[in-house]
């Protein structure tokens, strides 16, 4: 029930934005996250978008994963 | 999918399973609070793939099923009213309550419609204009902002005939009731996502300081999982528990303050009613004073039945983590998704759902 997904903001208008769900256009509120931009990824749930998504935590999050199996390679 | 498929690289997932195998050196007991957590985690196998050393158990994060009967039956009740249309997500359709369910009232009837948003309830309501549009507000802090986004908007456009029926929870409050019932002895907790991403970490910080239990908050793809079992093994090992954030890319440690504005706006803290533990004070929300007039609950009279709970169902223990699925007589032999006994059989995020659908039917 907590589902969001990632989805891209493609125009805005007032409180709503059109977004790009894996290229289908849908309508949501972004009365929630007044700061999304065009081009943003914001998390959906519900119609509404909970949070913009921040690419640079999203690489540094990829880049500890990255460490922690290059690590597993020295143990081996 | 961007956000998406990096995350479920199948190699930095062996890998991330064989770190968590040479930092686990003694038996944790973790649980994943979140239904859909638990979904993603029987999905990807993860449980099988964890060292013996981990445990992994389903905790009371799914809305749908720690919606109590009694919510179930008046949600039925509003929805037999004449000129009445309830809304509600697809989940509660099929939920049985004492004598019926949402589904069945509809067969009988009822005007009852599946929406997707609190917004496609508003334009039902909108489209209606002498019909009374009742939605039904199960969720958690992900969805109470959604709700009060929908009660704020009907204020301002007028739109009279909007009713919320309010049953909100809060989940913080429960994770502290389940570790004061102190039936299970938790090492650590895989803290919801989304819930997460509207009220951020520090409401977790009792957690740690005042039970010594680790906190990770987590993403929901397999490697946002591992990842966050990963931290957990490792902060129970150097036995210093503390709240971290494995999903930085949807959570901060403030949450969304816009989100928590509106929901302080519309809501105020109040008693909730948790199938399998009770009614808890202070562990759901309620519409303030001003919004009164939305409340569903007090605009209309509605004459209850006693409630009734399905026989041999325990998914009040299996929301507590003291049971799983399997040790249910009537899992899988009397209970299925075309059949659901109790509500974990029914929501998609529901801890006999998900062992249903993936075949387990182990702990
Ligand atoms: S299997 Fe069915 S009856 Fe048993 S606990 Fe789950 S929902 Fe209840």
């Amino acid at each position: 029930m907590c589902l969001a997904v990632p989805v891209q903001v493609v125009s805005i208008e007032g409180n709503e934005a059109e977004v790009d769900i894996g290229g289908v256009r849908r309508r949501i509120s972004i009365m929630l996250t007044p700061e999304a931009k065009v081009g943003d990824y914001v998390l959906l749930h519900t119609g509404y978008a909970i949070n913009v998504i921040d690419e640079a935590e999203a690489q540094e999050t990829l880049k500890i994963l990255e460490e922690i199996a290059s690590l597993g390679d020295e143990a081996e | 999918m961007k956000f998406i498929d990096e995350y479920r690289d199948v190699e930095l997932g062996g890998k991330l399973v064989a770190k968590i195998e040479r930092l686990s050196t003694r038996p944790v007991r973790l649980m994943e609070f979140c239904g859909g957590h638990t979904v993603a985690t029987m999905r990807n196998g993860i449980r099988q793939l964890l060292p013996a050393t981990v445990e992994m158990l389903s905790g009371p994060g799914c809305p749908v099923c720690v919606t109590a009967n009694a919510d179930i039956d008046k949600s039925i009740a509003l929805a037999c009213l004449p000129d009445v249309i309830v809304t509600t997500f697809g989940d509660m359709m099929k939920v049985p309550g004492s004598y019926s369910s949402l589904q069945r009232a509809r067969a009988e009837m009822a005007d009852i419609r599946i929406v997707y948003s609190t917004q496609d309830a508003l334009q039902i309501a909108r489209d209606n204009p002498a019909k009374s549009v009742i939605f039904i507000g199960i969720g958690f802090e992900t969805t109470a902002p959604t709700i009060a986004a929908a009660v704020l908007q009907a204020e301002q456009q007028r739109i009279e005939n909007f009713f919320v029926l309010c049953l909100l929870k809060l989940c913080p409050p429960i994770m502290k009731v389940l570790l004061d019932l102190g039936e299970i002895k938790l090492d650590g907790i895989v803290c919801p996502g989304h819930v997460s991403a509207i009220i951020g970490s520090r409401p977790y910080e009792f957690i740690p300081r005042d039970y010594g239990v680790a906190c990770v908050i987590s993403g929901f793809e397999p490697l946002d999982i591992l990842l966050s079992v990963a931290m957990l093994v490792e902060q129970v090992e150097d036995g210093k528990p503390k709240v971290e954030i494995a999903y930085r890319r949807g959570v901060k440690a403030d949450g969304n303050r816009q989100a928590l504005g509106l929901m302080e706006k519309v809501f105020e803290v109040s008693s909730a009613d948790w199938r399998g533990i009770g009614i808890v004070p202070a562990s759901g929300l309620k519409l303030r004073k001003e919004y009164e007039r939305f409340d569903a609950d007090q605009a209309f009279a509605i004459e209850m039945k006693p409630v009734r709970e399905a026989k041999g169902c325990i998914c009040g223990d299996i929301l507590r983590g003291v049971k799983t699925p399997a040790d249910c007589k009537l899992f899988r032999r009397v209970c299925s998704p075309e059949n659901p006994v109790g509500p974990c059989m029914v929501s998609s995020e529901g801890a006999c759902a998900a062992y249903y659908q993936y075949g387990v039917d182990y702990g």
